[in-house]
This record gives structure tokens, C-alpha cells and sequence, in this order.
């Protein structure tokens, strides 16, 4: 056991990551940068708003279509790194048989299934004005739509097992084999002969007014912080309804009650 | 600001369906999915207290 000289004496080597592999350290870490994920999403959220529907001008092949922008493409780029790291959590949690990274992973799900179908949506009413139909069979779209269905699968064979850690394990196998679909989505536009344009932006270059990148980064910036706030949260309620047995959950249940 | 009135700007020169409908339907969805944290929450505490 360290005495309180030690951990005075060497305080960097007292701290480690995996502390945050506890439950209860991750909740109340959570707890606190919850607010501040909210503040963010938010204020870059109304900054964005005003930037692309009332600052950025018109574009001059689309029109005022274009703005859907702000929503689909952040909205996209969030369905893919969900994935990922639903992924990832649901291969850390395989590895070290770790329940809270399956937790992790379970309720960037929801979240990420969400994006997608945003995505979807926002694409097929910019498809109509632009291409003339809502949905066309491109293997952007096509591959999209596969991802949908990937975190539905995910979503529906982690219920569909009642053993809790046996759902897990099985749903966080579907999310990594399904890894596959992510850089065929990335790169469809390229190797294929898609209908969808091309990336507007990569590291090297922008094919984007200067008001309408900032516009949609900020927005990008703003779906980041909401999904971190909502992962966060959905963890932390995951958290207190499963592990409701322990002391420190049943403090801060009452704790909770009160408040309410 | 790039609109000369607030019809204009509903109207985004005839795009505004397409605009506002995905806009909209967007702040919808983010709206209904902390509607359904916030009943979770509700849910744990209450089954908590019984």
C-alpha cells in the first residue's frame, strides 16, 4: 500500500490511465466534463448556425442547397469515427474483459446510429435538388446505408442475448469485422465513378469559400462536443442501472433522488 | 448577413424545403434522443426508490 508521502513525493507515478478503467472514477470524471462538453456544443453550435444560414454566401453551382453541408457532412464524419471507436471499445473490451469499454462501446451506438441516418436524410434531401432523385444506388450512399444497418445489427444482437457480457462480446465482434465498411465509405468517391461529389476538403487542399469551411468545421467541432456529452451521459446512466448493487452508486442514486 | 429580409432567408431561394428540412429534422432527432436520456434517468432513480 502507498503511504501519503509516496504519492506526495511522486505524483505523476501515482496517477495512471487505467484508474479511469474503474467504473466509479470514470463517472465522476465524466460528471464533471459533461457541462462542459455541453457548453461547447452549444456555443460552436449557434456560432455555426449564424456563420453558414445567414454569413456564408450562396454557392455559385448548388445554390442555397449547399447548406446542408453544415449538418451532412459533420454528421457523416461522425458516423464514421463512431464506428471506429465503437470498434475500438469493443475490442478493448474483448481483450481485457473490461465492462466498462463494452459499456463504452454499447452507448456510442445509439449515438452513431443516429449520425448515420442523419447523414442518410440530410444526403437524400440534398440529392433531390441536385441529382433529381432522393437516393440513387452509389456506392457512397450504398456503403452508408450499410452502416446503418451495421449499428442496427450491433443494436439489435446486443438485446437480442440476455447474458450481458455474452451480448457484448458477440455484438463487439459484428462492430469489428464491420470495420471494413468504414474506409470503403471513405474512399468510394475515389475508387469508384460516384454520383456523390467528391471530398471538399483534404489536408492538402479546399475547394471551399473561406466562410463556408470555417462554417462547417465549427459545426463539425459542435457535433463532436454533443456526442461526448451524450456518450458521457449515456455511460454514466448505464453505469448507475447496472452496477446499482455497490455503495458509491446507491450515494449517488439518493444523492440523485434528492435533486430530483 | 446575406439576406435582405427574413422571407428571403426562409426561403433560400427556393431551397428552403430541402434546407429546413434537414435542419429541422436533425434538431428533432438530437432533441428525441435526450428526451430518452432524460426518461432513463427517471427510470433509474424511480426504480431505485421503490
Amino acid at each position: 500500500m502507498q503511504t501519503k508521502t509516496d504519492m506526495n513525493s511522486q505524483p505523476s507515478k501515482s496517477m495512471h490511465w487505467f484508474t479511469f478503467a474503474a467504473p466509479s472514477k470514470f463517472y465522476f470524471l465524466a460528471k464533471k466534463l459533461i457541462p462542459f462538453f455541453w457548453l461547447l456544443a452549444i456555443g460552436l453550435g449557434i456560432a455555426g448556425l449564424i456563420l453558414g444560414l445567414l454569413f456564408a454566401p450562396t454557392d455559385a453551382v448548388q445554390g442555397d442547397s449547399y447548406r446542408i453541408i453544415f449538418i451532412h457532412v459533420p454528421a457523416a464524419w461522425m458516423s464514421m469515427v463512431l464506428y471506429v471507436a465503437m470498434a475500438f471499445w469493443g475490442a478493448i473490451g474483448m481483450i481485457f474483459n473490461a465492462r466498462l469499454a463494452y459499456r463504452i462501446s454499447n452507448s456510442i451506438a445509439i449515438t452513431g446510429a443516429l449520425m448515420t441516418f442523419i447523414a442518410l436524410w440530410t444526403g437524400a434531401l440534398w440529392g433531390k435538388p441536385t441529382w433529381g432523385a432522393w437516393w440513387v444506388w452509389d456506392a457512397r450512399l450504398t456503403s452508408e446505408l450499410i452502416l446503418l444497418f451495421l449499428y442496427i445489427g450491433y443494436l439489435s444482437l446486443y438485446s437480442a442475448i440476455d447474458d450481458k457480457r455474452k451480448a457484448a462480446k458477440a455484438a463487439s465482434l459484428l462492430a469489428i469485422i464491420g470495420v471494413v465498411n468504414v474506409p470503403i465509405i471513405y474512399f468510394s468517391v475515389k475508387w469508384w465513378n460516384t454520383l456523390h461529389q467528391g471530398a471538399s476538403i483534404t489536408v492538402t487542399k479546399t475547394s471551399m469559400d473561406s466562410s463556408m469551411l470555417l462554417a462547417m468545421l465549427i459545426m463539425t467541432f459542435a457535433f463532436w462536443s454533443y456526442t461526448f456529452a451524450t456518450v458521457f451521459t449515456r455511460v454514466n446512466y448505464k453505469t448507475l442501472d447496472e452496477e446499482s448493487h455497490t455503495d458509491w452508486v446507491q450515494k449517488e442514486l439518493s444523492s440523485m433522488g434528492v435533486l430530483k | 448577413m446575406i439576406w435582405s429580409s427574413f422571407s428571403d432567408f426562409i426561403h433560400m431561394n427556393g431551397y428552403g424545403p430541402y434546407v429546413w428540412g434537414s435542419f429541422i429534422v436533425t434538431f428533432i432527432l438530437f432533441y428525441v434522443e435526450q428526451r430518452s436520456l432524460k426518461l432513463f434517468r427517471k427510470k433509474i432513480i424511480s426504480s431505485e426508490q421503490s
